[in-house]
């Protein structure tokens, strides 16, 4: 059993060295659907998140308690949901999204919008604690201040993001649900890791492990890095 | 938009009155200072003349501002500067920007007043990073450069040492002398003297005393006045 691992270790190893070609198109798909839900819901979340924690309304600590809540959606029940609205006869059916990348796109973006605006929320409302009344004071509106605000906590927010990153990345179950793990259209780092573990290659599971670790804990030093740096030099 | 003219305001927060039937018209050319121990209700009465706070009762109104909240005309500075995560000359031009001005007059008025407090030199700095005494500096510069009719200033001093303090009290004359409006909160019985022409002394959410600056201090006539002075430190 020892041998077998570091045999499934060395051969891992190997196929990440030589930069196999299966490994590499995994790896690329992966980075890539990952990276665009990322866009996506940053795009939605960022100033979602921001405008929550400066609008005052009634229902408002209701929306935050649900959006909080929505940071645990099972990936699952997301992905059974954007099959059901994909497939043939589903409201989105007509597109043929289904088992495409872009049905991981959709999956792992609407996963990790709750995510990035909740979290988003409470940077920004933490620094609209500071900031409220100087801002109110030279005039600005709800929105000059959420703009204000994201740009201040830019570098809070990289973490945000990469947060939201790292959870799209690993996630294995709504992916698999609306993309199907075909080879070579939309199998990725965490379904294929799934199906050759089960299929008894490990070399491939174990390589594909690694690289998925390397990038998710790279890019959060990296990270952390950005934010201690930027935080020395704009205080 | 002088006088500001305030009616039987009275503040209430979480049960408690910390501004009690308050009433009194501030007229423009004198720098007028609102003394008073910590709790006196001196910062609360600021923002309600802001319009930072809501009065509870009471009306605050400024002359001709009827229908309109006159704020373009009035800036403030706080205690502890807030300064946004971007340059020196940034943070000026940011509140210029948000007035309406155009970026080319913005970058000008903004050169002009760093320059004028001291700090051209540090003008590309990032602002959060200068000193404190720097940054309240620059926070009197971004609302100097507003060109308001009224700056407000709450304890402008209370976190500097001396020597800042010196060069606050100076930009503020400067202020004056540019024909701001000055009205500030201080506790401290010397800055009031230097830089007051006439005092209203708070104690307990309520006016005690006004009088012009002099008068105050020779010959104070409520019971409060008198007190407050005779607690000063050497």
């Amino acid at each position: 059993m020892v041998n077998d691992f570091a045999a499934a270790l060395s051969e891992a190893l190997r196929l990440i060295a030589s930069a196999d070609a299966q490994l590499a198109q995994i790896v690329a798909l992966s980075v890539r659907v990952s990276l665009a839900a990322v866009a996506f819901a940053a795009l939605a979340a960022l100033p979602l998140g921001a405008l929550l924690a400066i609008t005052r309304f009634p229902g408002r600590q209701a929306l935050v308690a649900v959006l909080n809540a929505l940071m645990g959606l099972p990936p699952v029940v997301v992905g059974l949901m954007i099959y059901l609205m994909l497939s043939r006869a589903g409201p989105l059916g007509q597109f043929g999204l289904l088992f495409t990348p872009a049905a991981m796109v959709i999956a792992q973006a609407v996963l990790i919008t709750p995510i990035i605006a909740a979290l988003t929320r409470q940077v920004i409302e933490d620094a609209w604690l500071e900031y409220a009344e100087q801002l109110r004071s030279l005039g600005a509106s709800n929105t000059d201040a959420a703009l204000t605000l994201l740009w201040d906590t830019r570098f809070a927010l990289i973490t945000v993001v990469l947060a939201g990153f790292g959870r799209a990345a690993a996630e294995v179950g709504a992916v698999m649900i609306v993309g199907g793990n075909i080879d070579g259209v939309t199998r990725v780092m965490t379904t294929a890791i799934a199906l050759e573990t089960s299929k008894g290659d490990l070399p491939l599971a174990l390589g594909l492990g690694m690289v998925l670790l390397a990038i998710i804990v790279g890019l959060n030093l990296l990270a952390h890095w950005v934010k201690l740096s930027a935080q020395r030099r704009y205080g | 938009m002088l006088p500001l003219i305030l009616e039987n305001v009275s503040y209430t927060a979480g049960g408690r009155t910390l501004i009690n039937d308050v009433s009194f018209e501030i007229g423009a050319g004198t720098r007028t200072v609102i003394l008073g121990a910590n709790g006196a209700g001196k910062s609360v009465l600021m923002r309600l003349c802001h319009g930072l706070l809501r009065p509870t009762s009471g009306r605050v109104t400024w002359y001709g501002a009827s229908g309109t909240s006159g704020s373009g005309r009035q800036a403030m500075v706080f205690q502890r500067p807030v300064l946004l995560r971007r340059s020196a000359l940034a943070n000026v031009t940011y509140a210029l920007k948000l007035a309406g001005l155009p970026a080319a007059e913005s970058l000008r008025r903004a050169q002009v007043k760093l320059d004028v407090v001291g700090m051209a030199q540090l003008a590309a700095h990032p602002a959060r990073v200068l000193s404190g005494g720097e940054q309240q500096r620059l926070a009197l510069a971004r609302a100097w450069a507003l060109e308001p009719e009224v700056l407000f200033l709450d304890e402008p001093t209370a976190n500097l040492d001396p020597h800042a303090t010196r060069h606050i009290e100076a930009v503020i004359n400067a202020i004056h002398e540019s024909g701001t409006k000055i009205i500030m909160t201080t506790h401290s019985l010397g800055q009031a003297r230097r830089l007051g022409d006439e005092i209203l002394l708070m104690s307990g959410g309520q006016i005690a005393e006004r009088a012009p600056v002099t008068e105050f201090f020779s010959a104070p006539q409520s019971e409060a006045a008198r007190e407050f002075l005779s607690g000063e430190l050497p």
